[in-house]
Protein backbone atom coordinates (compact mmCIF):
# COMPACT_ATOMS: atom_id res chain seq x y z
CA UNK A 1 0.00 0.00 0.00
CA UNK A 2 1.54 3.36 -1.22
CA UNK A 3 2.20 6.33 1.50
CA UNK A 4 0.87 9.56 0.21
CA UNK A 5 1.96 11.05 3.39
CA UNK A 6 5.05 12.07 1.96
CA UNK A 7 3.48 14.55 -0.61
CA UNK A 8 1.00 16.21 2.00
CA UNK A 9 4.35 16.89 4.43
CA UNK A 10 6.43 17.89 0.97
CA UNK A 11 3.12 20.22 0.06
CA UNK A 12 2.54 21.55 3.51
CA UNK A 13 6.38 22.40 4.34
CA UNK A 14 7.48 23.87 0.72
CA UNK A 15 4.43 26.33 0.51
CA UNK A 16 5.17 27.48 3.96
CA UNK A 17 8.82 27.89 3.76
CA UNK A 18 8.20 29.56 0.60
CA UNK A 19 5.98 32.22 1.96
CA UNK A 20 8.64 32.93 4.90
CA UNK A 21 11.57 32.66 2.08
CA UNK A 22 9.95 34.89 0.02
CA UNK A 23 9.36 38.17 1.91
CA UNK A 24 12.36 37.69 4.10
CA UNK A 25 14.56 37.31 0.94
CA UNK A 26 13.07 40.55 -0.17
CA UNK A 27 13.42 42.71 2.70
CA UNK A 28 16.88 41.56 3.51
CA UNK A 29 18.11 42.09 -0.20
CA UNK A 30 16.63 45.88 0.34
CA UNK A 31 18.05 46.32 3.65
CA UNK A 32 21.93 44.79 1.82
CA UNK A 33 21.42 47.40 -0.87
CA UNK A 34 20.86 49.89 0.97
CA UNK A 35 24.09 49.49 3.36
CA UNK A 36 26.62 52.29 2.41
CA UNK A 37 29.25 50.62 4.13
CA UNK A 38 30.80 48.07 1.82
CA UNK A 39 32.79 45.98 4.83
CA UNK A 40 29.55 45.57 6.82
CA UNK A 41 27.73 44.92 2.90
CA UNK A 42 30.08 41.96 2.13
CA UNK A 43 30.43 40.37 5.54
CA UNK A 44 26.57 40.60 5.70
CA UNK A 45 26.04 39.17 2.28
CA UNK A 46 28.55 36.64 3.02
CA UNK A 47 26.71 35.14 5.97
CA UNK A 48 23.44 34.80 3.90
CA UNK A 49 24.88 33.07 1.11
CA UNK A 50 26.81 30.71 3.57
CA UNK A 51 23.92 28.03 3.88
CA UNK A 52 23.99 27.18 -0.03
CA UNK A 53 28.00 27.12 0.16
CA UNK A 54 28.38 24.47 2.79
CA UNK A 55 27.33 20.80 2.63
CA UNK A 56 23.15 20.28 3.82
CA UNK A 57 24.58 18.40 6.73
CA UNK A 58 26.78 20.76 7.56
CA UNK A 59 23.90 23.28 7.86
CA UNK A 60 21.97 21.05 9.29
CA UNK A 61 24.39 20.27 12.32
CA UNK A 62 24.34 23.94 13.00
CA UNK A 63 20.71 24.26 13.09
CA UNK A 64 20.69 21.26 15.29
CA UNK A 65 23.21 22.72 17.28
CA UNK A 66 20.73 25.99 17.65
CA UNK A 67 17.47 24.48 17.63
CA UNK A 68 18.14 21.31 19.18
CA UNK A 69 16.57 20.14 22.62
CA UNK A 70 19.66 21.33 24.06
CA UNK A 71 20.67 24.53 22.25
CA UNK A 72 19.93 28.17 22.97
CA UNK A 73 16.71 28.58 20.99
CA UNK A 74 15.34 25.06 21.21
CA UNK A 75 15.71 24.88 24.88
CA UNK A 76 13.84 28.43 25.25
CA UNK A 77 11.02 27.43 23.13
CA UNK A 78 10.62 23.93 25.11
CA UNK A 79 10.61 26.03 28.54
CA UNK A 80 8.15 29.19 27.49
CA UNK A 81 5.98 27.45 25.10
CA UNK A 82 6.17 23.95 25.60
CA UNK A 83 7.47 23.36 21.86
CA UNK A 84 10.14 21.19 20.62
CA UNK A 85 11.47 21.89 17.30
CA UNK A 86 14.03 19.28 16.59
CA UNK A 87 12.69 16.04 15.01
CA UNK A 88 9.32 17.39 14.63
CA UNK A 89 6.82 18.90 11.48
CA UNK A 90 8.69 22.57 11.78
CA UNK A 91 11.49 21.59 11.74
CA UNK A 92 11.24 20.58 7.90
CA UNK A 93 10.39 24.11 7.62
CA UNK A 94 13.43 25.67 9.37
CA UNK A 95 15.45 23.50 7.17
CA UNK A 96 13.59 24.54 4.40
CA UNK A 97 13.59 28.16 4.84
CA UNK A 98 17.61 28.54 6.07
CA UNK A 99 18.84 26.21 3.01
CA UNK A 100 16.24 28.74 0.52
CA UNK A 101 16.82 31.80 1.55
CA UNK A 102 20.50 32.13 0.10
CA UNK A 103 19.15 32.04 -3.18
CA UNK A 104 15.71 34.58 -2.92
CA UNK A 105 17.94 36.94 -1.16
CA UNK A 106 20.85 36.54 -4.22
CA UNK A 107 17.69 36.55 -6.73
CA UNK A 108 16.61 39.84 -5.30
CA UNK A 109 19.46 41.34 -4.78
CA UNK A 110 20.57 40.45 -8.13
CA UNK A 111 17.15 42.26 -9.57
CA UNK A 112 17.14 45.26 -7.27
CA UNK A 113 21.20 45.99 -8.42
CA UNK A 114 19.55 46.12 -12.13
CA UNK A 115 16.93 48.12 -11.54
CA UNK A 116 17.99 51.75 -12.85
CA UNK A 117 19.20 53.93 -9.50
CA UNK A 118 18.22 57.10 -11.09
CA UNK A 119 14.53 55.57 -10.63
CA UNK A 120 14.85 55.22 -6.89
CA UNK A 121 16.10 58.47 -6.68
CA UNK A 122 13.41 60.07 -9.27
CA UNK A 123 11.06 58.64 -6.88
CA UNK A 124 12.59 60.58 -3.64
CA UNK A 125 12.83 63.62 -5.26
CA UNK A 126 8.98 63.51 -6.04
CA UNK A 127 8.31 62.77 -2.44
CA UNK A 128 7.48 59.39 -2.39
CA UNK A 129 7.81 57.24 0.58
CA UNK A 130 10.78 54.82 1.04
CA UNK A 131 7.97 52.23 1.11
CA UNK A 132 6.24 53.70 -2.12
CA UNK A 133 9.56 53.05 -3.80
CA UNK A 134 10.43 50.26 -2.97
CA UNK A 135 7.16 48.23 -4.20
CA UNK A 136 5.89 50.67 -6.96
CA UNK A 137 9.01 51.55 -8.24
CA UNK A 138 12.02 48.50 -7.09
CA UNK A 139 9.54 45.75 -6.33
CA UNK A 140 7.79 46.17 -9.63
CA UNK A 141 10.24 46.66 -12.18
CA UNK A 142 12.29 43.65 -10.48
CA UNK A 143 9.58 41.34 -10.77
CA UNK A 144 10.88 38.75 -13.58
CA UNK A 145 14.13 38.56 -11.42
CA UNK A 146 12.39 38.26 -8.25
CA UNK A 147 9.42 35.61 -9.66
CA UNK A 148 12.50 33.27 -11.22
CA UNK A 149 14.35 33.80 -7.54
CA UNK A 150 11.23 32.67 -6.19
CA UNK A 151 10.76 29.96 -8.25
CA UNK A 152 14.06 28.37 -7.49
CA UNK A 153 13.65 29.12 -3.84
CA UNK A 154 10.26 26.71 -4.03
CA UNK A 155 12.08 24.07 -5.96
CA UNK A 156 14.98 24.02 -3.02
CA UNK A 157 12.64 23.98 -0.46
CA UNK A 158 11.16 21.54 -1.68
CA UNK A 159 14.02 19.27 -2.70
CA UNK A 160 15.48 20.13 0.79
CA UNK A 161 17.21 16.92 2.08
CA UNK A 162 20.84 16.88 4.48
CA UNK A 163 19.84 19.63 6.20
CA UNK A 164 16.39 18.58 7.12
CA UNK A 165 17.59 14.78 8.08
CA UNK A 166 19.54 16.17 10.69
CA UNK A 167 17.10 18.48 12.44
CA UNK A 168 14.23 16.88 11.55
CA UNK A 169 14.82 13.29 11.03
CA UNK A 170 13.01 11.00 8.92
CA UNK A 171 9.95 9.60 11.01
CA UNK A 172 7.22 8.41 8.49
CA UNK A 173 4.02 10.81 8.36
CA UNK A 174 5.66 13.43 10.41
CA UNK A 175 8.82 14.89 9.08
CA UNK A 176 9.08 12.17 6.01
CA UNK A 177 9.02 14.45 2.78
CA UNK A 178 9.56 13.81 -0.59
CA UNK A 179 12.90 13.49 -1.03
CA UNK A 180 13.65 11.22 2.07
CA UNK A 181 10.32 8.92 1.11
CA UNK A 182 12.33 8.22 -2.40
CA UNK A 183 15.67 7.52 -0.26
CA UNK A 184 14.23 5.52 2.52
CA UNK A 185 12.36 3.48 -0.24
CA UNK A 186 15.41 3.13 -2.64
CA UNK A 187 17.07 1.83 0.67
CA UNK A 188 14.76 -0.72 1.78
CA UNK A 189 14.67 -2.00 -2.50
CA UNK A 190 11.04 -0.64 -3.08
CA UNK A 191 11.93 1.08 -6.35
CA UNK A 192 8.13 1.17 -7.60
CA UNK A 193 7.33 3.38 -4.63
CA UNK A 194 10.20 5.54 -4.80
CA UNK A 195 9.84 5.92 -8.84
CA UNK A 196 5.73 7.09 -7.99
CA UNK A 197 7.42 9.95 -5.77
CA UNK A 198 10.19 10.97 -8.41
CA UNK A 199 7.43 10.70 -11.08
CA UNK A 200 5.72 13.43 -8.46
CA UNK A 201 8.50 15.45 -7.89
CA UNK A 202 9.49 15.62 -11.83
CA UNK A 203 6.12 16.72 -12.51
CA UNK A 204 6.21 20.05 -10.09
CA UNK A 205 9.64 20.53 -11.22
CA UNK A 206 8.96 21.02 -15.16
CA UNK A 207 6.15 23.35 -13.94
CA UNK A 208 8.39 25.34 -11.84
CA UNK A 209 10.44 25.94 -14.57
CA UNK A 210 7.19 26.74 -16.72
CA UNK A 211 6.20 28.93 -15.14
CA UNK A 212 9.63 30.75 -14.31
CA UNK A 213 10.50 31.10 -17.97
CA UNK A 214 7.18 32.45 -19.35
CA UNK A 215 6.70 34.99 -16.32
CA UNK A 216 10.31 36.25 -17.07
CA UNK A 217 10.20 36.18 -20.65
CA UNK A 218 6.37 38.00 -20.59
CA UNK A 219 7.60 40.62 -17.71
CA UNK A 220 10.51 41.66 -20.14
CA UNK A 221 8.88 41.82 -23.43
CA UNK A 222 6.63 44.44 -21.97
CA UNK A 223 8.53 46.71 -20.69
CA UNK A 224 11.71 46.31 -23.01
CA UNK B 1 4.47 84.14 -4.58
CA UNK B 2 7.57 86.08 -3.60
CA UNK B 3 11.43 86.18 -3.97
CA UNK B 4 12.69 83.12 -3.60
CA UNK B 5 16.44 82.57 -2.30
CA UNK B 6 18.90 79.23 -2.97
CA UNK B 7 22.14 79.35 -0.74
CA UNK B 8 24.42 76.35 -1.82
CA UNK B 9 27.90 76.38 0.10
CA UNK B 10 28.87 72.78 -0.30
CA UNK B 11 32.46 70.99 0.12
CA UNK B 12 32.94 67.06 -0.84
CA UNK B 13 35.84 64.96 -1.50
CA UNK B 14 35.89 63.30 -4.69
CA UNK B 15 37.77 60.92 -6.52
CA UNK B 16 39.98 62.79 -8.34
CA UNK B 17 39.65 66.10 -6.74
CA UNK B 18 37.83 68.37 -3.92
CA UNK B 19 34.46 70.16 -4.78
CA UNK B 20 33.77 73.29 -3.49
CA UNK B 21 30.75 75.32 -4.31
CA UNK B 22 29.32 78.67 -3.41
CA UNK B 23 26.83 80.80 -4.52
CA UNK B 24 23.29 82.43 -4.43
CA UNK B 25 20.62 81.96 -6.79
CA UNK B 26 17.76 84.67 -6.59
CA UNK B 27 15.92 84.33 -9.86
CA UNK B 28 15.69 82.94 -13.33
CA UNK B 29 17.94 80.43 -14.65
CA UNK B 30 21.34 79.42 -13.32
CA UNK B 31 23.79 77.42 -15.56
CA UNK B 32 26.19 75.47 -14.39
CA UNK B 33 29.14 75.53 -17.56
CA UNK B 34 32.00 73.11 -17.03
CA UNK B 35 33.63 69.56 -18.92
CA UNK B 36 32.15 66.34 -17.91
CA UNK B 37 33.26 65.23 -14.84
CA UNK B 38 33.84 68.30 -12.89
CA UNK B 39 31.69 68.03 -10.41
CA UNK B 40 28.40 69.57 -11.84
CA UNK B 41 25.74 66.54 -11.18
CA UNK B 42 27.25 66.32 -7.90
CA UNK B 43 26.27 69.50 -7.18
CA UNK B 44 22.77 69.21 -8.24
CA UNK B 45 22.67 66.27 -6.38
CA UNK B 46 24.14 67.47 -2.92
CA UNK B 47 20.91 70.58 -3.38
CA UNK B 48 18.87 68.15 -4.14
CA UNK B 49 19.75 65.54 -1.19
CA UNK B 50 20.06 62.34 -2.96
CA UNK B 51 23.85 63.04 -2.04
CA UNK B 52 25.10 63.85 0.90
CA UNK B 53 28.68 65.98 0.81
CA UNK B 54 31.13 66.34 3.41
CA UNK B 55 29.86 69.62 4.95
CA UNK B 56 28.69 73.01 4.31
CA UNK B 57 25.32 74.66 4.00
CA UNK B 58 22.08 73.81 1.71
CA UNK B 59 18.82 76.26 2.37
CA UNK B 60 16.06 77.58 0.78
CA UNK B 61 14.30 80.65 1.39
CA UNK B 62 10.40 81.54 0.08
CA UNK B 63 8.49 82.95 2.90
CA UNK B 64 11.02 81.85 5.94
CA UNK B 65 14.16 79.90 5.55
CA UNK B 66 14.59 76.61 5.70
CA UNK B 67 17.40 74.81 6.27
CA UNK B 68 17.98 71.66 3.88
CA UNK B 69 21.74 70.48 4.54
CA UNK B 70 23.70 72.10 7.37
CA UNK B 71 26.70 69.79 8.55
CA UNK B 72 27.40 72.26 11.60
CA UNK B 73 23.67 71.50 13.01
CA UNK B 74 23.49 68.20 11.85
CA UNK B 75 20.56 68.82 9.53
CA UNK B 76 20.01 66.51 6.98
CA UNK B 77 16.86 66.69 5.14
CA UNK B 78 15.56 63.66 2.89
CA UNK B 79 14.96 64.22 -0.50
CA UNK B 80 11.19 63.84 0.18
CA UNK B 81 11.55 66.73 2.60
CA UNK B 82 12.93 69.38 0.17
CA UNK B 83 11.10 70.96 -2.70
CA UNK B 84 13.44 70.27 -5.13
CA UNK B 85 12.34 68.56 -8.49
CA UNK B 86 15.05 66.77 -10.54
CA UNK B 87 15.46 66.23 -13.74
CA UNK B 88 17.21 63.11 -14.63
CA UNK B 89 19.23 63.29 -18.34
CA UNK B 90 17.36 60.34 -18.86
CA UNK B 91 14.43 61.22 -17.42
CA UNK B 92 13.82 58.17 -15.28
CA UNK B 93 9.89 57.94 -16.46
CA UNK B 94 8.73 54.96 -14.41
CA UNK B 95 8.34 51.88 -17.02
CA UNK B 96 6.33 50.18 -15.19
CA UNK B 97 3.85 52.99 -14.98
CA UNK B 98 1.67 54.72 -17.45
CA UNK B 99 2.42 58.53 -18.45
CA UNK B 100 -1.02 59.53 -16.04
CA UNK B 101 0.48 57.28 -13.22
CA UNK B 102 3.68 58.61 -13.99
CA UNK B 103 2.72 62.47 -13.50
CA UNK B 104 0.28 61.66 -10.56
CA UNK B 105 3.44 60.69 -8.58
CA UNK B 106 4.42 63.87 -7.72
CA UNK B 107 1.16 64.48 -5.99
CA UNK B 108 0.59 63.83 -1.87
CA UNK B 109 -2.51 62.21 -0.60
CA UNK B 110 -4.43 65.77 -0.15
CA UNK B 111 -3.42 66.95 -3.41
CA UNK B 112 -6.38 67.59 -5.69
CA UNK B 113 -6.84 65.01 -8.37
CA UNK B 114 -7.23 67.36 -10.96
CA UNK B 115 -3.62 68.51 -11.11
CA UNK B 116 -2.78 65.36 -12.89
CA UNK B 117 -5.47 66.77 -15.79
CA UNK B 118 -3.64 70.00 -15.80
CA UNK B 119 -0.73 68.47 -16.38
CA UNK B 120 -1.78 66.62 -19.46
CA UNK B 121 -3.27 69.50 -20.94
CA UNK B 122 -0.71 71.89 -20.04
CA UNK B 123 2.17 70.14 -21.48
CA UNK B 124 0.55 68.24 -24.69
CA UNK B 125 -0.13 65.25 -23.82
CA UNK B 126 -3.45 64.41 -24.55
CA UNK B 127 -4.32 61.18 -26.12
CA UNK B 128 -1.49 59.31 -24.16
CA UNK B 129 -2.68 59.27 -20.63
CA UNK B 130 -2.36 55.40 -21.00
CA UNK B 131 0.53 54.96 -22.70
CA UNK B 132 3.94 53.43 -21.79
CA UNK B 133 6.96 55.31 -21.49
CA UNK B 134 8.64 52.63 -24.09
CA UNK B 135 5.83 53.58 -26.30
CA UNK B 136 6.51 57.61 -26.42
CA UNK B 137 9.13 59.41 -28.37
CA UNK B 138 11.68 61.71 -26.96
CA UNK B 139 9.68 64.36 -26.99
CA UNK B 140 6.80 63.25 -25.16
CA UNK B 141 9.42 61.79 -22.60
CA UNK B 142 10.74 64.47 -21.86
CA UNK B 143 7.23 66.75 -21.18
CA UNK B 144 6.28 63.73 -19.30
CA UNK B 145 9.25 64.14 -16.54
CA UNK B 146 8.53 67.64 -16.67
CA UNK B 147 4.63 67.55 -15.87
CA UNK B 148 5.68 64.74 -13.11
CA UNK B 149 7.78 67.25 -11.71
CA UNK B 150 5.98 70.02 -12.28
CA UNK B 151 2.91 68.61 -10.28
CA UNK B 152 5.34 67.81 -7.63
CA UNK B 153 5.40 71.88 -7.47
CA UNK B 154 8.76 72.45 -6.57
CA UNK B 155 10.41 75.63 -5.29
CA UNK B 156 13.40 74.76 -7.42
CA UNK B 157 14.19 72.72 -10.51
CA UNK B 158 17.08 71.11 -11.52
CA UNK B 159 18.01 70.11 -14.71
CA UNK B 160 21.33 67.18 -15.55
CA UNK B 161 22.50 67.78 -18.79
CA UNK B 162 18.78 67.72 -20.39
CA UNK B 163 20.15 66.99 -23.94
CA UNK B 164 23.58 65.77 -23.95
CA UNK B 165 22.29 61.94 -24.86
CA UNK B 166 20.37 63.34 -27.99
CA UNK B 167 20.54 64.36 -31.95
CA UNK B 168 20.56 67.37 -33.00
CA UNK B 169 16.97 67.67 -34.81
CA UNK B 170 15.40 66.50 -31.46
CA UNK B 171 17.54 68.74 -28.99
CA UNK B 172 16.46 72.33 -31.48
CA UNK B 173 12.97 71.11 -30.73
CA UNK B 174 13.24 69.90 -27.10
CA UNK B 175 15.20 73.43 -26.20
CA UNK B 176 12.67 75.52 -26.81
CA UNK B 177 9.90 73.67 -25.41
CA UNK B 178 12.02 73.88 -22.14
CA UNK B 179 12.99 77.47 -22.79
CA UNK B 180 9.17 78.23 -22.86
CA UNK B 181 8.66 75.99 -19.95
CA UNK B 182 11.04 78.13 -17.62
CA UNK B 183 9.89 80.92 -18.63
CA UNK B 184 6.99 80.58 -17.09
CA UNK B 185 8.11 78.89 -14.34
CA UNK B 186 7.68 80.81 -11.16
CA UNK B 187 10.79 79.16 -8.82
CA UNK B 188 14.44 78.74 -9.31
CA UNK B 189 16.19 76.75 -11.59
CA UNK B 190 19.69 75.47 -12.49
CA UNK B 191 20.59 73.97 -15.71
CA UNK B 192 23.94 71.89 -15.81
CA UNK B 193 25.77 71.44 -19.17
CA UNK B 194 28.78 70.80 -20.67
CA UNK B 195 27.66 73.02 -23.77
CA UNK B 196 27.93 76.39 -24.10
CA UNK B 197 25.61 76.99 -26.30
CA UNK B 198 23.08 75.30 -23.94
CA UNK B 199 24.15 77.53 -20.85
CA UNK B 200 24.25 80.96 -23.36
CA UNK B 201 20.72 80.08 -24.90
CA UNK B 202 19.08 79.10 -21.13
CA UNK B 203 20.96 80.73 -18.27
CA UNK B 204 21.00 84.66 -17.32
CA UNK B 205 24.07 84.16 -14.62
CA UNK B 206 26.26 81.10 -14.96
CA UNK B 207 29.14 79.57 -12.99
CA UNK B 208 31.62 78.08 -14.65
CA UNK B 209 33.03 74.93 -12.63
CA UNK B 210 36.68 72.81 -13.42
CA UNK B 211 38.00 70.78 -11.39
CA UNK B 212 35.35 71.05 -8.41
CA UNK B 213 35.92 74.59 -8.41
CA UNK B 214 33.98 77.87 -9.46
CA UNK B 215 36.54 79.36 -11.74
CA UNK B 216 34.27 82.40 -12.99
CA UNK B 217 30.63 83.31 -11.73
CA UNK B 218 28.79 86.45 -13.18
CA UNK B 219 25.77 87.00 -16.10
CA UNK B 220 26.08 85.05 -19.14
CA UNK B 221 27.40 87.74 -21.30
CA UNK B 222 29.76 89.29 -19.20
CA UNK B 223 31.46 85.77 -19.27
CA UNK B 224 31.17 85.14 -22.77
CA UNK B 225 32.54 88.77 -23.65
CA UNK B 226 35.46 88.58 -20.90
CA UNK B 227 36.51 84.98 -20.04
CA UNK B 228 39.81 86.59 -18.08
CA UNK B 229 40.76 82.78 -17.45
CA UNK B 230 42.37 80.55 -20.20
CA UNK B 231 39.94 77.41 -19.28
CA UNK B 232 37.07 79.88 -19.09
CA UNK B 233 38.08 80.67 -22.21
CA UNK B 234 37.95 77.58 -23.71
CA UNK B 235 34.86 76.66 -22.28
CA UNK B 236 33.29 79.34 -23.78
CA UNK B 237 34.77 78.36 -26.92
CA UNK B 238 37.53 80.73 -27.78
CA UNK B 239 39.93 78.64 -29.67
CA UNK B 240 42.69 80.68 -30.70
CA UNK B 241 44.84 80.89 -27.38
CA UNK B 242 48.23 81.50 -26.78
CA UNK B 243 51.56 82.16 -24.41
CA UNK B 244 52.37 85.58 -24.06
CA UNK B 245 55.77 87.40 -23.48
CA UNK B 246 55.31 91.27 -22.44
CA UNK B 247 56.85 93.75 -24.85
CA UNK B 248 55.62 96.98 -23.40
CA UNK B 249 52.30 98.17 -21.46
CA UNK B 250 50.42 97.38 -24.84
CA UNK B 251 52.19 95.01 -27.11
CA UNK B 252 52.91 91.73 -26.85
CA UNK B 253 54.31 88.27 -28.52
CA UNK B 254 52.17 85.55 -28.75
CA UNK B 255 55.04 82.68 -28.26
CA UNK B 256 52.90 79.40 -29.80
CA UNK B 257 52.16 81.53 -33.32
CA UNK B 258 55.06 83.96 -33.15
CA UNK B 259 53.44 86.93 -34.01
CA UNK B 260 53.47 90.09 -32.16
CA UNK B 261 50.56 92.19 -31.11
CA UNK B 262 49.14 95.30 -29.78
CA UNK B 263 46.23 95.20 -27.56
CA UNK B 264 43.35 98.02 -26.51
CA UNK B 265 43.90 96.88 -22.93
CA UNK B 266 46.51 97.99 -20.69
CA UNK B 267 48.91 94.52 -19.31
CA UNK B 268 49.03 93.56 -16.54
CA UNK B 269 51.43 91.49 -14.86
CA UNK B 270 49.05 88.58 -14.06
CA UNK B 271 47.90 88.46 -17.94
CA UNK B 272 50.08 85.19 -19.18
CA UNK B 273 47.82 84.52 -22.52
CA UNK B 274 45.82 85.55 -25.04
CA UNK B 275 42.32 84.59 -26.84
CA UNK B 276 41.29 86.13 -30.05
CA UNK B 277 37.83 84.85 -31.53
CA UNK B 278 37.91 83.00 -34.95
CA UNK B 279 35.83 85.23 -35.99
CA UNK B 280 38.00 88.38 -35.20
CA UNK B 281 40.08 88.01 -38.25
CA UNK B 282 39.44 90.38 -41.45
CA UNK B 283 41.56 90.08 -44.61
CA UNK B 284 43.69 93.40 -44.62
CA UNK B 285 46.90 94.66 -46.49
CA UNK B 286 50.23 93.93 -45.54
CA UNK B 287 51.33 96.87 -43.68
CA UNK B 288 48.53 97.18 -40.83
CA UNK B 289 48.36 96.73 -37.20
CA UNK B 290 48.72 93.09 -36.03
CA UNK B 291 48.93 91.34 -39.19
CA UNK B 292 49.45 87.73 -39.78
CA UNK B 293 50.75 86.02 -42.85
CA UNK B 294 48.79 83.02 -44.37
CA UNK B 295 51.46 81.31 -46.36
CA UNK B 296 50.43 77.42 -46.42
CA UNK B 297 47.24 77.77 -44.58
CA UNK B 298 44.51 74.99 -45.34
CA UNK B 299 40.69 75.43 -46.30
CA UNK B 300 38.02 73.44 -44.57
CA UNK B 301 34.32 73.82 -45.99
CA UNK B 302 31.66 73.95 -43.79
CA UNK B 303 28.04 74.09 -44.99
CA UNK B 304 27.45 77.46 -43.28
CA UNK B 305 31.56 78.52 -42.62
CA UNK B 306 34.88 78.16 -44.25
CA UNK B 307 37.57 76.68 -41.08
CA UNK B 308 41.04 78.19 -42.11
CA UNK B 309 43.65 76.55 -40.51
CA UNK B 310 47.41 78.96 -40.85
CA UNK B 311 50.33 77.06 -40.25
CA UNK B 312 51.29 78.54 -36.72
CA UNK B 313 47.83 76.88 -35.82
CA UNK B 314 45.04 80.12 -35.61
CA UNK B 315 41.83 79.27 -36.56
CA UNK B 316 40.12 81.69 -38.96
CA UNK B 317 36.43 81.33 -39.80
CA UNK B 318 34.17 82.89 -42.17
CA UNK B 319 30.21 82.40 -42.86
CA UNK B 320 29.44 81.37 -46.28
CA UNK B 321 26.19 80.92 -48.15
CA UNK B 322 25.57 76.72 -48.70
CA UNK B 323 26.15 76.58 -52.54
CA UNK B 324 29.56 79.10 -52.02
CA UNK B 325 32.50 76.41 -52.78
CA UNK B 326 35.09 78.40 -53.48
CA UNK B 327 37.52 81.11 -51.38
CA UNK B 328 40.87 82.46 -52.07
CA UNK B 329 42.59 83.03 -48.91
CA UNK B 330 43.77 85.90 -48.79
CA UNK B 331 47.70 86.84 -48.18
CA UNK B 332 47.02 88.56 -44.99
CA UNK B 333 44.52 89.07 -42.05
CA UNK B 334 44.46 91.09 -39.07
CA UNK B 335 42.69 91.44 -35.94
CA UNK B 336 41.66 94.51 -33.78
CA UNK B 337 43.29 95.47 -30.91
CA UNK B 338 39.88 95.29 -29.13
CA UNK B 339 39.06 92.25 -29.88
CA UNK B 340 42.41 90.47 -28.39
CA UNK B 341 41.21 88.73 -24.95
CA UNK B 342 44.16 89.05 -22.22
CA UNK B 343 43.98 85.86 -19.92
CA UNK B 344 45.38 84.93 -17.15
CA UNK B 345 46.13 81.05 -16.29
CA UNK B 346 44.94 79.49 -12.59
Amino acid sequence: MMDWTPIGISMKTASLSILITFFLGLIVAWIIVKIKNDTIKIVLDGIFTLPIVLPPTVVGFFLLYIFGVRGPIGRFLIEYFSVKIAFSWSATVIAAVVMSFPLMYRSARGAYEQVDSNLLDAGRTLGMSEWKIFWKILFANALPGIISGGILAYARGLGEFGATAMLAGNIAGETRTLPMAVYSEVAAGNMMDASNYVIFIVIIAFIAIFIMDYVTIRKEKQWK
Amino acid sequence: MGNKLLKVDIQKKLKEFDLKIDFELKKGCLGILGPSGGGKSMTLKSIAGIVDPDSGVVSLTTDKETIYYDSNKKINLKPQDRKVGYLFQNYALFPNMTVEENVACGLSKDDDKSIVSDMIKRFHLEGLEKRYPRQLSGGQQQRVALARIIAYGPDVILLDEPFSAMDTVLREKLRIELINLLDNFEGLSILVTHDRDEAFQFCDELLVLDKGEIIAKGTTHEIFENPRNVQVAKLTGLKNISKIEMIDDYHLKALDWDVEFEVAKKISPNITHIGIRAHDFHPSRKDDVNVVGTLNASKLERPFEWEITLANGIWWKVDKQIYEHEFDIPNYLKVDPKNIVLLEEN
